[in-house]
């Protein structure tokens, strides 16, 4: 953190502060004065000066200059921000910017101080990526200019305390984010992309929007401070929560508003698809966090059940997309929101757990989910990254067209496999860890009073189990379609391996999976004063607990010890080779393939993606997409060709998204009179709203 | 203080040694029911000491992933049936994985076994490696579901705490318990490439999954992914024993005469379970593979039955 920030505000805040910020407290929140909270600042605003120093800069320049810097300033801003948070600092600031009468309220305690985190650590290794992966960019003034604002409009989502701040930042991420999309605009598909996008994110700021206003109530009291005191009615918060899952899941991709996720995110150049996948996507759950837990207050018991549902039904249909998608940056994005869908469900148990008055439970729930939102920054980003060496190196996306990469690219071969076995949740690596402590979670929920609950939970966490197992399912068929066999095309077969930069941000990633699943006790305890703050209680602290193990709840109950399974599969692994070595006959020949005595030369006949896929799709397929199999056969003694022929069709496509545009078009032709009123119908029909709202606004009060 | 590490120490060498035998008494047992003298129940021995001996021969275009693939997958089955309480309890490592960890390094294993299957690039490691994850698919939410109820019956997922508060006079003969037993011995079946899922003793068919896997597999590297498939047979045949026969398992701190008591009671249960085996592989006949879907998802039902019948049970 003791980088100085390059452009712009560049402020070196005192060095004591930084010292004792560093320290581990556990108490309540330290209040303090708001050096940290400028510092961070500081660096938002050097980001967003970042923007319009692209285009300034000559074009040659640009790409080389801005990556290293946008690298440096967040790396400061994450590791200050990790101070923060271990520190548990609260810090609150008012900048007279904004609209007048209010300004801008920010604000940084534990819950924003991890999630800056996040995106620092995000932030920095996708510039990192950025540094070798751009080079090949071939209109870099179409992604500088957008680029460092991105990072620095989710910070201050993340910082904001007050609606207007907030949206206004949320916007501003949306609008940057579009346009990243949208900067190989002439490429098929990215149009259709772009606009899928915008009209879903305006549709969720307009849902925060009305949200906010519900919160605000008729007082218009729009800081957090004020909405947390004024405690909104029952009714009225469980209608804010629907808005809210609605507005902050349409950004995160819960399903059915995940649409456009899978077009938007492959779109944009790999490092920024990265950071939207595993970081942006985060941003939108700090939002749920923020409104849900810490501004409506205590929970009521039905409350838990929007986002458990939604969260259990998106984990396993995010799964299904992408077992059967033949494009990999695409199959990533699915299961992005496989993950969203995942640590949903974490979040509706902790508040159904909250509710019931379950505190550790409930605590047990969020750290479940929390971890996941980091482990998922975390491979996600990996994968999306490799994903980009493979676009890079061979030009291809489509996994039909790939093939046998583990010979031509060693290094991203071995860093994709440890990205894709993180997701597939198998130990000793992070993801495990995050889905080991929801089957904790799930397995303490008995004590849950409501009888729909007792029902949900278990299911949820069928669900949940369904998830785990077709990720691992989905990641072999992405992982030996892509890296292993043979090769499918001549460009796979040519392809290089791609350059230091982009290796060493992926090694950083597969790095962070292993450390956060081998000592995943750490982040565990860095997590305790964001649950003392939102839940007023935390877990046992672990580090302290032998050998490093986790144990949430007792070491009866159920205990896991990454780095003792690490050591003892190592050590397994390592002295059975080395006793076969001594033991056995060192003798060791390539030959041609056997494959039962009728090995074919063509790479063609391999397995394909889609007959990898099709077992999977033939069990699981006639629910989510309508699968019909029909196969032709000549008859007895013809010499015609068989044929296989397989019709899918997207459900939610089709009876959502192409039902709901019909409506809106016709609406629209039918509204289309308005525009040619009179100026007299015009003028009453605007005296026709003022009354109304005015009578509204009586009737509310 | 070093004795409970020797008991663990004892434990691991245990299940490596007894896995081969175990696989030599289900085969013998199979070739006595079909009138068969059958081979020593030993041969397995031999069969394993005669591929590590023998020439390694791999395809031209195999990668590091396949040679390594065989040690990381014989590790992680070893470290898990090491983990499982055969004839003690509360071994000085049982905490570093419950029974949730254990189903995770069975994950892990196959998922290197599926990649190893495609790595050649041939029509029958992709088939293979395709119908196991398809199998997977299923059988290891099933699993799952089996572990929560075991793990809602015992308040822990700490499988020598289950076999503990399994083994108290008090818990009976359960409906969920019974549930989950049926849906363990389907998962097993199916886990282990065993009739009416998969046929072990063929090749050249075109239903096999797990030996179209290996079909490129020779020598030393044959011999590692043999011993881990003998393993897991042995892994869920202790796994059954000690949850649903909670008998006989040495407490922490027991007389060296309990440790000898539960080895010997060990033994008996691996080789009822291996007779059984070869009986019920006797009797069935192999299913179409688009069947065995069915076939798990009936387990997954009863696991997720008997799971909702303890959430509904526990709070009213």
């Amino acid at each position: 953190m003791d980088v100085p920030t390059p452009a712009g505000a560049s402020r070196r805040i005192g060095k004591a502060e930084r010292g004792d910020a560093c320290g581990y407290d556990d108490g309540e929140g330290v209040r303090t004065g708001v050096t940290l909270l400028s510092f961070l600042l500081g660096c938002v605003a050097s980001l967003l000066l970042l923007g319009p120093a692209g285009v300034a800069l000559p074009r040659r320049l640009a790409s080389a200059a801005i990556y290293p810097l946008t690298a440096l300033v967040c790396a400061a801003l994450g590791s200050s921000a990790l101070a923060a948070l271990l520190a548990g600092r609260v810090e609150d600031v008012v900048l007279p910017l904004g609209v007048p009468w209010i300004g801008a309220h920010l604000h940084l305690d534990a819950l924003a101080a991890f999630f800056l985190t996040v995106i620092g650590f995000g932030g920095f290794v996708a510039s990192l990526y950025a540094i070798g992966y751009a080079r090949h960019e071939e209109e870099p003034r179409r992604v500088l200019p957008f680029y460092a604002p991105f990072i620095a409009a989710m910070a201050l989502v993340v910082l904001a305390a007050d609606a207007f701040t907030f949206l206004l930042a949320w916007e501003t991420m949306s609008v940057t984010s579009w346009a990243l999309v949208m900067a190989h605009h002439e490429r098929p598909g990215n149009l259709l992309a772009g606009h899928v996008y915008l009209v879903v994110a305006s549709m969720g700021t307009l849902v925060l929007l009305l949200a906010f206003g519900l919160l605000a109530g008729t007082h218009g009291h729009y800081d957090f401070t004020s909405i947390r005191l004024a405690a909104t009615h029952r009714t009225l918060a469980w209608l804010v929560l629907l808005l809210v899952l609605v507005g902050t899941g349409s950004k995160a991709g819960l399903v059915p508003l995940h649409a456009w996720l899978p077009l938007a995110h492959p779109a944009a150049p790999s490092h920024v698809s990265g950071l939207m996948s595993g970081i942006m996507t985060k941003v939108a759950i700090y939002g749920f966090i923020r409104i849900a837990f810490d501004l409506l207050g205590a929970p009521v018991w039905w409350w838990s059940l929007p986002p458990l549902v939604v969260g259990a039904l998106t984990a396993v249909i995010g799964l299904l997309y992408a077992i059967v998608e033949n494009d990999l940056k695409r199959l990533l994005a699915y299961s992005t929101v496989e993950n969203i869908g995942i640590v949903f469900l974490g979040l509706g148990l902790a508040m159904a757990f909250r509710s019931g008055g379950f505190e550790t439970a409930a605590a047990l729930a969020l750290t479940a989910s929390l971890l996941h939102v980091a482990n998922h920054a975390t491979f996600k980003s990996l994968l999306f990254f490799g994903a980009g060496s493979v676009l890079d190196a061979t030009g291809e996306r489509d996994l039909g067209r790939l093939g046998g990469l583990i010979h031509r690219m060693p290094a991203t071969a071995v860093l994709f496999l440890i990205g894709t076995a993180a997701i597939s949740a198998l130990p000793p690596l992070n993801g495990f860890v995050s889905e080991w402590l929801l089957f904790q979670t799930v397995l303490t929920s008995p004590l849950l009073a409501p009888w729909l609950l007792k029902f949900l939970v278990p299911a949820a966490g069928a669900m949940l189990a369904l998830a785990a197992a077709l990720a691992a399912a989905c990641f072999v068929r992405a992982y030996g379609m892509a890296f292993l066999g043979r090769p499918r095309s001549p460009q796979a077969a040519g392809a290089n391996e791609v350059d230091v930069w982009q290796r060493l941000a992926m090694a950083l990633l597969a790095a962070a999976c292993l450390l956060l699943g081998v000592l995943p006790g750490l982040a565990v305890d860095a997590l305790r004063p964001l649950l003392r703050l939102v839940l007023g209680t935390t877990l046992p602290r672990q580090a302290t607990e032998a050998w490093l193990s986790l144990i949430p709840l007792s070491a009866r109950a159920g205990s896991y010890n990454g780095l003792i399974v690490l050591v003892f599969m190592v050590l397994a692994g390592t002295s059975a080779a080395l006793l076969v070595r001594t033991v056995a006959a060192r003798r060791m020949r390539r030959a041609p393939a056997w494959d039962c005595g009728f090995p074919t030369a063509s790479p063609t006949t391999q397995y394909t993606p889609a007959s990898f896929a099709q077992p999977l799709s033939h069990v699981f397929g006639a629910m989510a997409f309508d699968t019909a199999e029909t196969v032709a056969m000549p008859p007895p003694g013809g010499l015609g060709p068989a044929r296989f022929s397989l019709r899918s069709r997207d459900r939610i496509w089709e009876l959502l998204y192409r039902r709901l545009a019909l409506v809106v078009e016709r609406i629209a032709t039918r509204l289309n009179r308005l525009q040619f009123l009179t100026i007299r119908k015009y003028l009453s029909l605007v005296f026709a709203a003022l009354v109304l709202l005015l009578v509204l606004l009586a009737l509310w009060q | 203080m070093i004795g409970p590490y020797i008991v663990q120490g004892v434990q691991m060498c245990l299940v490596l040694v007894a896995a081969p035998l175990l696989t030599g008494l289900v085969r013998k047992a199979k070739a006595r029911l079909q009138r068969r003298r059958g081979a020593d129940v030993l041969q397995p021995y031999r069969d394993l000491l005669r591929l590590i001996r023998k020439e390694t021969v791999i395809a031209e275009n195999a990668s590091w992933l396949f040679r390594v693939a065989p040690y990381l997958i014989f590790a992680a089955t070893w470290v898990a049936a090491a983990l499982v309480p055969t004839f003690a309890t509360f071994l000085p490592f049982s905490w570093a994985a419950d029974l949730i960890a254990i189903v995770g390094l069975l994950a892990t294993a196959r998922f290197f076994l599926s990649l190893a299957g495609l790595d050649i690039g041939t029509s029958f490691g992709g088939i293979g490696a395709s119908r196991e994850v398809m199998i997977a698919a299923v059988a290891e939410p099933a699993m799952l579901m089996i572990v929560f109820t075991l793990a809602l019956h015992a308040h822990a997922t700490q499988l020598s705490t289950i076999a503990q508060a399994l083994g108290l006079p008090a818990v009976g003969v359960q409906v969920s318990l019974a549930l989950v037993l049926v849906a363990l011995i389907l998962v097993a079946l199916a886990e282990n490439a065993r009739i009416p899922v998969d046929n072990p003793a063929t090749h050249l068919e075109l239903t096999m999954v797990h030996e179209a896997m290996v079909l490129e597999y020779s020598g030393r590297h044959l011999a590692m992914i043999e011993l881990a498939t003998m393993l897991k047979l042995l892994l869920y045949i202790s796994l059954i024993g000690t949850v649903f026969v909670p008998f006989g398992l040495a407490r922490q701190g027991a007389p060296i005469a309990a440790y000898a008591w539960g080895m010997l009671f060990y033994a008996a249960k691996l080789a009822a379970g291996g007779v059984l085996l070869a009986i019920s592989e006797s009797a069935i006949a192999k299913m179409r593979v688009f069947r065995v879907p069915q076939f798990l998802g009936a387990a997954l039902m009863l696991g997720f039955l008997a799971t909702l019948l303890l959430f509904v049970a526990r709070g009213s």
